[in-house]
């Protein structure tokens, strides 16, 4: 029968939240690796017991976690992140340079054909590559090395790289995203990469439309319909129908255009999801009201999902991977908050539970449809 | 036998409860010690020092005998007290917060 696996990251540890198709009823484990901060976990398309976990924290650094039973038990991997040649500089908040150095994974991406290789995403932004299951990483240092790599200035948040996105029939293509240099695509399996920023405007830039320094916060695809991007920008909800060559503001009625976290429907490219934050000085929903907005026309015309969310009180905030689709009929959708509740909707929005309430504030939420 | 008590979250990694015992060595210093825990336990590289340059983690001391070592030399020889065993080789995390 199939099923849902969740891996839910936290400040304090991973949790691993599973149900059957209908999604009434979860079983929660955890916390793995208590204590310790979990940016994300993932699972492997070609292998759903192959999971991968980012574990770190201020005094121990990095630790890489794998488990090849789907997060009944794990090991201990290689964690090891050595930026390839002289690591050079990059720009500081205060416009001077700064050396590049690695503080953690943010985001892991397995290959969609191979359990043991998989990419991560880090800070100071890079994109790491293991082909051996986790043990050892290197470098594709063609992103970094662009010629606008001395221009990437961090976020409020830090220089991370926290969207890698693998082209559903081409593994030569790949797309990232970086807070706050802005997004990438390579066509040749990241030995180079080009930025695909044409049409994002950001009134914080001197020059509100250059090629790089846009404060990309996520980018979402439905693999059926692959050049369809779409992005939640510090403001701004945008899309792309050419691989990111150009995109399109399609904000439209949402009560706020900044947020964290987009999500497509699993079986629909024009269903599309976010999480509308008040401001980037707050943080917290519009009205007190915890909504999410969903379109089925590819943007510009939203719809508020509130049925099982609370409509009061609400001051939290759902982080960029935090939200996750399944692939069931009808999809499952799933986000983290920062007040520890994971919410789940198998309606594709229409009405939401929260699953947990009560757990450390979730840095991650990944969806693993089991057959 | 050389003594390491470590802090909690390394314990955990390391899988192992209470305190680590190393093989003697005959001048020990904490470069010597933590080659030899490292060794011993794969899985604490990187979380004490960094890996290439095995620079001290920012947030973590290294006691002895009941003094705050962390900024002696790495190849300063340790007490006798820590090279016979009497005493143990402590790996603090800094307390940090509130």
């Amino acid at each position: 029968m199939s099923g849902v696996r969740l891996l839910v990251g936290t400040r304090k540890g991973a949790f691993v939240l599973t149900s059957d198709g209908t999604r009434d009823d979860w079983n929660v484990e955890g916390p793995f690796f208590a204590g310790w901060e979990i940016y994300h976990l993932n699972g492997s398309p070609a292998d759903p017991d192959r999971l991968y976990a980012s574990q770190s924290t201020g005094w121990h650094g990095q630790v890489m976690q794998r488990s090849d039973d789907g997060g009944k038990t794990w090991e201990t991997v290689g964690n090891e992140f050595t930026y390839d040649g002289v690591p050079g500089t990059h720009q500081w908040y205060d416009g001077t340079q700064h050396p590049w150095e690695f503080a953690r994974v943010w985001h892991l991406e397995p290959s969609r054909t191979d359990p043991d290789t998989v990419f991560a995403g880090v800070e100071d932004a890079a994109l790491f590559r293991s082909t051996d299951g986790g043990k050892s990483w290197q470098e594709l240092s063609g992103l970094r090395d662009h010629e606008t790599g001395s221009e990437w200035q961090p976020g409020a948040g830090g220089l991370c790289l926290h969207t890698i996105i693998i082209h559903p029939d081409d593994p030569q293509r790949m797309f990232v995203a970086i807070s706050a240099a802005g997004a990438f695509r390579t066509d040749d399996g990241g030995e180079t990469w080009q930025p695909i920023n044409k049409g994002l405007r950001s009134r914080e830039l001197p020059d509100e439309e250059r090629e790089v320094g846009h404060c990309v916060h996520r980018i979402a695809m439905n693999p059926s319909r692959p050049d369809r991007l779409y992005m939640q920008k510090h403001w701004h909800v945008m899309r792309s129908d050419d691989g990111g060559d150009s995109w399109q503001k399609v904000s439209g009625n949402l009560p706020s255009d900044f947020g964290f976290p987009i999500a497509v429907h699993p079986h629909d490219a024009d269903t599309v999801y976010v999480v509308p934050i008040k401001s980037d000085s707050e943080h917290v929903p519009p009205d007190g009201k915890l909504r999410v907005y969903r379109s089925k026309t590819g943007g510009n015309e939203w719809e508020a999902l509130t049925k099982g969310l609370p409509q009061e009180h609400v001051y939290l905030n759902v982080l960029r991977d935090a939200m996750a689709v399944d692939t069931l009929d009808p999809g499952g959708v799933y986000f983290g908050t920062s007040g520890g509740q994971v919410y789940a909707s198998a309606d594709s929005g229409d009405n939401w539970t929260a699953i947990v309430h009560d757990l450390p504030p979730v840095l991650s939420v990944e969806a693993q449809t089991l057959s | 036998m050389i003594r390491v008590i470590l802090p909690h979250h390394l314990r955990t990694l390391a899988k192992v409860d209470g305190e680590v015992s190393l093989e003697p060595q005959t001048q020990p210093t904490q470069r010597t010690v933590l080659d030899a825990l490292e060794a011993e336990y794969p899985v604490l590289r990187g979380t004490i020092r960094d890996h290439r340059t095995a620079k001290r983690r920012d947030f973590i001391r290294f006691f002895a005998c009941g003094r705050d070592i962390t900024l002696d030399s790495a190849d300063e020889p340790l007490p006798d007290e820590i090279a016979s065993g009497k005493e143990p080789f402590r790996v603090v995390g800094a307390m940090a917060g509130g």
